[in-house]
């Protein structure tokens, strides 16, 4: 069987080759057009005049549109609430699109757009969390609230009691693709839209709406993303729609790529929130009561900022098994860009404000805070499941197990006495080590998204062509998803040819997010395989007089009543018969049921499990520091690939940490951002990676039945990288009594001043 | 306008370009040569990276005209035939890459480092390749595959 096998990535000759196409590779039409946006520089204010003279008279440019150009509202939002393609009046953040450039070249666009005379009427921006909280900016009405048992009486009634806050820092996508679109318009009206999307049918949806156009009469493919991590969920929407416009306005094909600095500039990022806590806990640890404020930026526009909130909330458990909790969560309104999806969608948001209660209980008692973490782990799988706050039982809780096998691989508890004693001889320099476990759940808390399709075709000399609803972005899914398909049908992998996601051969796909892509179409894939192989085995056993049920697909052969035929015979003999070689495939996630107004119900098939153990050195005098060691044990049931699901999990790993401590975004007092290029904001170069990295999978299979019990891998390895900032306050802790209070990004700057409140 | 000749991937070529044409815009408009990226459009990634009279280059900070006359090298001259070079074969083995999208810019600048230093350190391809920006990886396949491709044993470098 192909499956469980490490096998390269799909793709991965066409890599190393330079052959592989991404948007902005394909071959254009000779005539193409270029698109660019003129976007505005100004935090929030009414349009009182533009002119846009300058910009047409560039050499090149074929036309400028304004919104006032189009006779409709074009909207290019992924919510019900409306977000328009170009600004309608008002502007709301710096780089909002105003204008759209139409040339003959990239470079004539480019240069064009920067010539607009756009005149404002500046209104007072709202730019921080704390002056939107203070002026009611939010979407939804108030908070949202999910509570379990009673917290206040909990904390009040507890012997020892806390109250902190924490910042948990936005981040920059970075996928190294940025974001294109490009549009061609058909001879019947209709559209061909490639696009670099995590969502082919939003995009599909989108130009639809945008062109006053039934669905049919727009096609998306996408055979490839250079990245995504949740920042081509929506985000793409604003190119393909732009495309799609001037395409019919001009009759010509039209592309657009986004700068790398208006990419950084005009899209959402993760969204960062402040978490406040108040929590009352035992002398041994044991957490009695919890309180969470959650303040997140959704920037400007809703977006997707309501499910990611939501799962922000889901994620204040983490690990630990909390029956009095209350959890207020505020989605603030700011005139900063509309923050978005980025892998985990809100989780590691969440998970960071509870990891850093158990940090700070621990360090007021004094404790290990393994110790404080496994006092308060959910009840292992055979014990009588504990219930989340929203109310679903943990019943396949193996993180006492993982936890366990994860302190002896390490090494923790010796090496956290050798930093204890290594820190004991240095002045300038302090080590710190921390163990943080992941919990993560798997599905869309979007009930109705938890749903794909497939589509398989097996040519008449055996050859197999593949199709589902998933996107590949260089998460292997492709891979994985071919490896099941060969699995089905009992032969080598070079029969099943991979194809390019198409809403025209699959429809109403699903975004490939929330980890979900191999789980919904694996499961897809494999209905639709199943469906040709029950009729060749009914077709070969009829003719053997055999069982159909005893017919096996093995080894490129089909084996029947004794028999062992070649497959590719096999279909081509079901060919001459009539029968049918192509099939649809269907799955829906089953058991889940989520009520997110109440907070209740089982928003998760089930849940992925980690930790990791990260051991880091600071310079206490400047802040500096290091990442020594990583050492991680990650469940991904019984991994389809183990070779592409280790990849995952380093790389998660990697841009988790980065996520808490070199990842700074910052915006002026203008609402400008200044780290708008990797030359101010810095992601995790080759030379960050922990010096050792130890990464292994947890052997064990998925007790619910998904594809080959395998579980989802995308988003929670990043969620490891907790365990970076955790350690980091260790070692700032090793500086003095105090509570070091890190804040993140943890970049020098913050544990430098850690250092300081520690030893204060 | 100006004409530039030089020599791609072993073939002579000749354009017209403008002064301020970069490089990286010949190579992957009028040669259709598209395996070389743009990432960042600031030379900082290190996504189009190619070699020029056999140095490692960024193709986004250098003027067409000022390859003039030069040997240029893509990703797509670097197998011979349906031969991949030791380095794109030790990428694809060791899964060096997810989306790919750094992956002729980090092959181009492992050949030029193995060019220099055929037996490199970890440490030494750490910090050989500050200058290329992977998002998906973690880099630790990529530092196993160079590894590879310089012939050495690269089992202790942690399980696959």
């Amino acid at each position: 069987m192909s499956v469980a096998k490490p096998l390269p990535h799909d793709a991965a000759r066409l890599h190393v080759t330079g052959q592989a196409r991404y948007v902005d590779d394909i071959p254009l039409p000779a005539n193409a057009l270029h698109l660019a946006f003129g976007l505005s520089t100004i935090a929030y204010g009414k349009i009182t005049h533009i002119d846009l003279s300058k910009v047409r008279a560039v050499p090149g440019v074929i036309a400028v549109l304004t919104a006032d150009d189009f006779d409709h509202h074009v909207d290019v939002s992924p919510s019900p609430s409306p977000e328009p393609l170009l600004a309608e009046g008002t502007v709301h953040f710096v780089g909002q699109p105003i204008f759209l450039v139409v040339a003959e070249s990239h470079l004539a666009a480019r240069k064009a757009a920067r010539l607009g005379q756009v005149e404002y009427e500046e209104l007072p921006a709202i730019l921080s969390l704390e002056d939107a909280l203070a002026a009611d900016s939010r979407f939804e009405d108030g908070p949202r609230v999910y509570a379990a048992g009673d917290a206040e009486a909990a904390i009040a009634g507890a012997s020892n009691t806390l109250e902190g806050q924490i910042d948990v820092a936005g981040q920059e996508h970075f996928y190294l693709e940025g974001q294109a679109a490009t549009a061609l318009p058909q001879d019947d009206g209709g559209f061909i839209v490639y696009s670099s999307s995590q969502h082919p049918t939003e995009i599909q949806h989108k130009v639809a709406h945008a062109l006053g156009l039934p669905m049919s009469d727009v096609r998306c493919e996408v055979r490839r993303m250079g990245g995504g991590f949740g920042g081509k969920e929506s985000q793409g929407n604003h190119l393909a729609v732009a495309c799609a416009l001037a395409a019919r306005l001009t009759g010509r094909a039209c592309t657009m790529r986004y700068d790398r600095d208006d990419d950084m500039v005009v899209t959402g990022k993760r969204h960062d929130f402040q978490i406040k806590y108040r929590v009352g806990f035992a002398d041994d640890g044991r957490i009695s009561g919890l309180e969470f404020i959650q303040l997140c930026r959704a920037g400007w526009s809703m977006d997707l900022t309501l499910p990611v909130a939501d799962r922000a909330m889901l994620h204040a458990d983490n690990a630990y098994f909390l029956p009095d909790i209350r959890i207020e969560s505020h989605r603030l309104r700011t005139n900063t860009q509309s923050n978005t999806a980025f892998r985990g969608f809100g989780g590691p948001q969440g998970m960071v404000g509870v990891e850093r209660v158990m940090d700070h209980v621990a360090h007021e008692l004094g404790m290990d805070p393994v110790e404080v973490r496994k006092r308060n782990f959910y009840a292992k799988v055979g014990k009588p499941p504990q219930s989340t706050p929203y109310g679903m039982p943990v019943e396949d809780f193996i993180l006492h197990e993982m936890t366990e096998r994860l302190e002896a691989t390490s090494d923790y508890h010796a090496r956290r006495a050798a930093v204890r004693e290594w820190n004991a001889d240095n002045r300038y320099l302090k080590k710190g080590i921390a163990l943080t476990p992941v919990k993560f759940g798997i599905s869309f808390t979007l009930t109705h998204l938890n749903q794909a399709g497939a589509l398989v075709h097996v040519y008449q000399d055996g050859s197999i062509a593949l199709n589902h609803g998933g996107t590949e972005m260089g998460q292997g899914l492709f891979q994985k998803v071919a490896q099941v398909a060969a699995s089905r049908f009992g032969v080598d992998m070079s029969r099943v040819k991979i194809t390019a996601t198409d809403t025209g051969k699959v429809p109403n796909t699903s975004a490939t997010a929330a980890s979900s892509g191999s789980d919904l179409n694996g499961m897809a894939v494999k209905a639709a395989c199943d469906t040709i192989r029950d009729r060749l085995a009914s077709f070969v056993a009829e003719r053997a007089q055999a069982d159909p049920k005893s017919v096996v697909f093995k080894d490129g052969h089909v084996e029947v009543g004794g028999d062992r035929i070649p497959f590719d015979d096999v279909v081509t003999d079901a060919y001459m018969n009539r029968i049918s070689l192509s099939a649809t495939g269907f799955y829906k996630t089953p058991k889940i049921v989520w009520d997110r107004i109440k907070g209740e119900g089982r928003p998760f098939f089930y849940f992925a499990y980690g930790a990791a153990v990260t051991e880091v050195v600071i310079d206490t005098l400047t802040g500096e520091n290091r990442i020594l060691r990583a050492d991680i044990l990650h469940d991904c049931g019984a991994s389809l690939n183990p070779a592409i699901d280790v990849g995952q999990i380093e790389g998660g790993y990697v841009q988790g940490a980065g996520w808490l401590t070199t990842e700074e975004l910052v915006w002026d007092d203008k609402g400008r951002l200044l780290t708008h290029a990797p030359s101010t904001y810095k992601i995790p170069a080759c030379s960050d990676r922990p010096d050792v990295f130890n990464v292994a999978l947890w052997e064990g299979e998925n007790s619910e039945e998904t594809i080959y019990r395998s579980k989802a891998v995308g988003e929670p390895p990043l969620m490891l990288g907790i365990s970076a900032l955790m350690a980091l306050s260790d070692a700032a802790a090793a500086c003095g009594d105090k509570y070091p209070d890190l804040q993140s990004p943890a970049t020098a700057e913050q544990v430098f001043n850690a250092v300081q409140r520690a030893g204060s | 306008m100006s004409s530039v000749s030089m020599t791609v991937n072993g073939k002579a070529v000749s354009s017209d370009v403008e002064g301020r044409t970069l490089l990286v815009d010949l190579l992957r408009g009028p040669l259709g040569l598209t395996g070389t990226h743009v990432g960042c459009d600031t030379s900082q990634c290190g996504a189009c990276v190619v070699h020029v009279n056999g140095e490692a280059v960024k193709a986004c900070t250098m003027f067409a005209v000022e390859a003039d006359g030069a040997e240029v090298t893509t990703i797509e001259g670097m197998a011979d035939g349906d031969d991949l070079h030791p380095i794109q074969e030790a990428f694809r083995e060791h899964h060096g890459l997810q989306c790919g999208f750094c992956t002729p810019g980090m092959i181009m600048s492992a050949a030029a480092l193995l060019k220099e230093n055929p037996k490199p350190t970890e440490d030494e391809v750490r910090h050989y390749l500050e200058g290329n920006i992977c998002r998906c990886t973690g880099y630790h396949n990529i530092v196993k595959a160079i590894m590879a491709a310089s012939g050495q044993d690269v089992s202790a470098i942690a399980a696959e």
